[in-house]
């Protein structure tokens, strides 16, 4: 009788703890940022922002870009706002799930009455509310690389990531100049190896380059020794990795264990410091193409990029104490875009568009020099990356 | 080189079996108590590897206490589960039973995410030497550790469950509840040992996989999806079974990404276990043939 | 009678819901729950008609999502047809995976199934040069009627929840039917069953694959409204999460799963709502999600809309093989329930079920 009493109670306060969930309007207003005295004020400009914050594919990305939005909101807010209006960045968390995603996109256009949009995190979430956002004429800047995206050029979808194929046009010709011919590729069976290993099928001919074997591994693998194996009897001069954390930096051990002597080629996949510390010494002499964030600091003084990238680097490990990735910088890139859009266009989201089309010129960001044009809605060139490797431990510049 | 290339193939299923084989052993401890699919294994897993990280990463413990506190730490919550989420729905349908599982390892992988972000991390391989050579093949020593850590695993549960007295009492309770009850058994509380025990195996296989796998928050999923085929193959409920499912799995990886295509792989693994089902559905091991009898 | 009732009500609810709701946030969330309710209802009459479960579910979804979208943006076919086709051929697989393991007693159905629901988005993945790999097949057409091409969320809402009507009318029909009695009967005792002459290997075919048909319409569904599939939707974890929708809801019952699909999918959303509102609860919700799932299910075992029906039997739809669980002791007999079944009265019941 008392464990049924001991029930009912229980019942009762779950049920009531979820009614007053329930009761939530879904479109909440998150916490106002807090204009400084003086400056800011009237009715916030809103900016939607979907990432996958959690969810197996995504969380790596999602989180520090949902930190980077958040930031580059209070920094505008801090510095004025948008003519006087305070931003507010509304994010929702799609689980890197396609579905969550069209609902999240569904959201911020009704409820929230957003005017413009960054995100999502992945090319899958992206390719599933592409058409939500033509429909509803509201600028979508993608965080995410597929070429789908941005070929071709779809009126209100804009991209901030550096798409992989001008990473393998960075790639190769390096490779070039190293004299290296005959490559195996072992790739993620993931949306980024593939396409990864779609443009390096495309350009090889063109680049003078053959791939002697290609292998794939699932993105959740232990253990790449087998595909290693069959890439080492195919003798290539080379071997290229396309893939994000942890698998290349598995491979990067296999490719020890095995004792293959051949150089190890990877993809901007692992331009981030967990890649070393996941792969410990065997990151030694790898090179890939990176953006200019992991090698800030290494950069002459001369790079254009600099000084924004060591701007973005001061705020993000003073707020968030760690540093910051290429995935932040995408995020940094597409609302400073909106930033200086909106400043001359305001708020309304054809002007917007228009603005991001016309007005993007040269624009320094993290990713890269970018400028856009009704015919590109990316405005990346192979300039965005630099070779990238591993000495003792520590990132070093490889040219 | 093609003889050492599938030297190779087969070192390499047999270390993935390795883990398989521990992941389907956890599966059989709880199936055989209550009959349950414990869809929270994987997770378990995944919290031996994490706490093994922690351990050795944050509160900078020497790697052999770092290895074995997990253990100790995922049993509670093994037993935690079955107390707090599986006795009270002792009366329920097996397949509730089994959402309530499925229910626990999203909370788990949520408390993970929470707790450890969403990225890998490493942990040195636990003898630190060189890749041993053979037949012209090379091993990571860590895969060495596996096999044997698997191999130690599986034969001290089997002295468990045939001399100890727990161990028999679980038998008996796997076998015909009521009677074990009548015998004075106290069916629940082994069945909570079956739940700490899953754990316990899982932190085992979490801890040794480590510094292969670089485990992350999600590490738990996959990893499950396959020790359950493993187990199914092998005859659910039946650890030599497990041992040869596991194995089976691995190598079928293995051999299958070699010599058919690396992209396939793990549909190789999954295409066996439906022929398997067909001529054998009772699986590898099991002897037991329950056709309809109509 | 009641069930009748019931179906009124839910079209008037849906249709006052579809008129007076013009925004597309609150009616994409009912598209998605009508759309998970249609894969659901399918699998809780697997479970609650058959006793039988299937892991694989989310790849019957799959397969009737990916034959309408390599259909339609490969060779053209009308969305309709290939919706038609994909049914058929997901139905041919279901019969195929379905033949060997159903003959046999026991759980294999829920082993076959999961390692078909593997293969399956395995071949989405890798199979490029059909269906684009894990990037995915973009530009899908709109389903159209007469001319009108569903392309806003309201138009589609409209298509979703008649369909949905309809599939429960038929799965309620089936439940009433002689092969729904038989059905029932095998749920509450096959070696019974069998002895009254219920060819049970066939009766279960019959539900899984008619199942199986339920998902692939609902697939085909998806594809043309989000106009864009990929493969990670398809996974093992959408298969769990549609098992979790049907005992959530209750498997015994016909509305069961429709409200397993609506509460799951409302769940996320507040859990969302919630996050925004509490910093605190900020990366909690995944967690918050699995122990309310537990909660639920520890204080309503039999499933949240089984108050909806009479009283319902509670034993367990058949247990694991090897795994004898002594059923609870319950209110009313499972031969009570079958006779009082509501019965169009042209048929007798089942012959040789005495109470």
């Amino acid at each position: 009788m008392f464990t049924m009493i001991r029930r009912l109670t229980l019942l009762t306060l779950s049920l009531a703890a979820l009614a007053l969930l329930a009761g939530c309007p879904a479109k909440v207003t998150p916490v106002t940022p807090t204009p400084p005295q003086g400056v800011a004020s009237g009715e916030p400009i809103k900016i939607g922002a979907i990432l996958s914050v959690t969810g197996a594919a995504g969380a790596p990305l999602g989180t520090p870009e949902k930190n980077t939005a958040l930031m580059v909101q209070d920094l505008i807010n801090q510095a004025g706002g948008i003519q006087n209006r305070p931003v507010q960045v509304i994010v929702e968390d799609d689980q890197s799930d396609n579905t969550q995603a069209a609902t999240a996109a569904k959201k911020l256009i009704e409820s929230d009455k957003v005017c413009a949009v960054i995100g999502p995190s992945l090319s899958g979430t992206t390719l599933a509310v592409v058409d939500t956002f033509e429909k509803a004429e509201i600028p979508l800047i993608s965080l995410a690389a597929s070429v789908k995206i941005t070929q071709p050029v779809k009126k209100w979808i804009f991209s901030t990531a550096q798409p992989d194929t001008i990473a393998v046009t960075r790639l190769y010709s390096y490779m070039k100049t190293q004299g290296l011919r005959k490559l195996g590729v072992i790739y993620d069976s993931n949306a980024f190896g593939k396409s990864g290993l779609e443009a390096l099928q495309s350009q090889a001919s063109s680049a003078g380059m053959e791939i002697v074997a290609s292998e794939s591994f699932e993105s959740k693998d232990t253990d790449m020794t087998t595909q290693l194996t069959k890439l080492k009897g195919a003798q290539p001069e080379a071997i290229v990795c396309w893939g994000t954390n942890p698998g290349p930096a598995i491979v990067a051990k296999n490719v020890k264990t095995l004792q293959i002597k051949v150089p190890v080629f990877m993809s901007h996949g692992v331009s981030n410091q967990k890649f070393i510390e996941l792969s410990g010494p065997a990151a030694d002499g790898i090179i890939f193409p990176s953006g200019r964030i992991l090698v800030a600091s290494l950069l002459p003084e001369t790079d254009q990029q600099k000084l924004v990238l060591l701007e973005y680097t001061k705020f993000y490990e003073e707020k968030y104490r760690q540093l910051p990735d290429h995935f932040g910088g995408h995020a940094w890139d597409a609302m400073r875009m909106l930033q200086q859009v909106m400043n001359v266009s305001g708020d309304e989201p054809a002007a917007i568009r228009e603005g991001l089309e016309t007005k993007i010129k040269d624009f320094v960001g993290i990713s890269g020099i970018f400028s856009l044009s009704p015919t590109d809605h990316n405005g990346l060139t192979q300039d965005a990356f630099v070779m990238v490797t591993v000495k003792q431990g520590q990132w070093a510049l490889a040219e | 080189m093609e003889w050492s290339a599938l030297v190779q193939y087969v070192l390499t299923g047999i270390t993935q079996g390795a883990i398989y084989a521990l992941l389907a052993v956890g599966f059989n401890l709880v199936y055989s108590a209550t009959g349950i699919i414990n869809f929270a294994q994987g997770e378990f897993v995944m919290l031996g590897g994490m706490l093994a990280v922690t351990c050795y990463s944050f509160l900078h413990l020497p790697l052999w206490l770092s290895a074995i506190l997990p253990i100790g730490v995922v049993m509670l919550v093994g037993a935690g589960i079955h107390q707090l989420a599986i006795r009270p729905l002792r009366h329920a349908h097996l397949v509730t039973l089994i959402m309530a599982t499925v229910g626990l390892s999203v909370a788990l992988r949520g408390l993970a995410k929470v707790l450890w972000g969403a990225d890998s991390y490493p942990l040195p391989a636990f003898s630190n030497v060189d890749p041993v050579a053979l037949a012209g093949a090379s091993v990571d020593p860590q895969s060495l550790w596996v096999m044997g850590v698997a191999a130690v695993t599986g034969t001290a549960l089997t002295l468990f469950f045939r001399y100890s007295l727990t161990g028999r009492a679980m038998t008996a309770c796997a076998a015909r509840p009521l009677a074990a009850c009548l015998a004075g058994i106290r069916v629940e509380r082994m069945n909570m040992w079956a739940f700490a025990l899953a754990g316990g195996v899982g932190a085992i296989a979490g801890a040794v996989l480590a510094p292969i796998a670089l485990p992350s928050f999600d590490v738990g999923t996959s990893l499950a999806l396959k020790g359950f085929c493993a187990a199914i193959l092998g005859g659910i409920g039946n650890n030599a079974g497990a041992l040869l499912g596991g194995l089976l799995v691995g190598l079928l990886e293995s051999l299958g990404a070699g010599y058919i295509s690396s992209g396939y792989k793990d549909a190789i693994a999954f295409l066996v276990l439906l022929i398997v089902l067909v001529l054998r559905p009772q699986g590898l091991l099991n002897v037991t043939m329950r056709r309809d009898e109509s | 009678m009641s069930r009748g009732w019931g179906l009124v009500l839910f079209a008037v609810a849906a249709l006052a819901f579809g008129l007076l709701v013009r925004g597309p946030y609150y009616l994409n969330i009912a598209v998605f729950i009508c759309i998970h309710g249609l894969v659901a209802l399918g699998l809780g009459l697997l479970m609650g008609g058959a006793g039988q479960i299937s892991l694989g579910h989310a790849g019957f979804y799959g397969l009737g999502a990916y034959a309408s979208a390599i259909l339609t943006t490969r060779w053209g076919v009308n969305p309709w047809l290939a919706m038609g086709l994909g049914a058929l051929a997901t139905g041919l697989v279901a019969a195929l995976v379905g033949m060997p393991t159903l003959r046999l007693r026991g759980h294999y159905l829920a082993m076959g199934t999961l390692g078909l629901g593997a293969i399956i988005q395995i071949v989405f993945n890798q199979a490029d040069q059909i269906t684009e790999g894990p990037s995915g097949i973009t530009a899908i057409p709109y389903l159209s009627i007469a001319g009108l091409p569903l392309s806003t969320d309201h138009r589609f809402f409209f298509l979703v929840w008649p369909l949905l009507l309809g599939a429960m009318l038929l799965g309620g029909n089936l439940l009433d039917s002689r092969l729904g009695r038989a059905l029932r009967a095998l749920g509450e005792n096959e070696g019974a069953a069998a002895a009254a002459g219920v060819d049970v290997p066939r009766a279960k075919l019959a539900v899984f694959v008619l199942s199986a048909v339920f998902a692939s319409v609902a697939g085909s569904l998806y594809a043309h409204y989000l106009t864009y599939v990929s493969p990670s939707p398809f996974g093992f974890a959408f298969s769990i999460q549609l098992l979790v929708m049907v005992i959530l809801g209750g498997e015994k019952s016909l509305w069961g799963p429709l409200v397993g699909a609506g509460v799951l999918t409302v769940l996320h959303q507040v859990l969302a709502g919630a996050a925004h509102q509490f910093p605190f609860f900020d990366g909690l919700e995944t967690v918050a999600y699995g122990v309310i799932l537990v909660l639920f299910l520890i204080f309503r075992p039999q499933g949240l809309a089984a108050p909806l029906r009479k009283p319902v039997s509670t034993s367990p739809p058949g247990p694991f093989p090897g795994a004898e669980r002594e059923p609870v002791p319950q209110a009313s007999s499972p031969a009570a329930e079958i006779a009082a079944l509501p019965s169009d009265g042209s048929e007798p019941a089942a012959p040789g079920v005495k109470p």
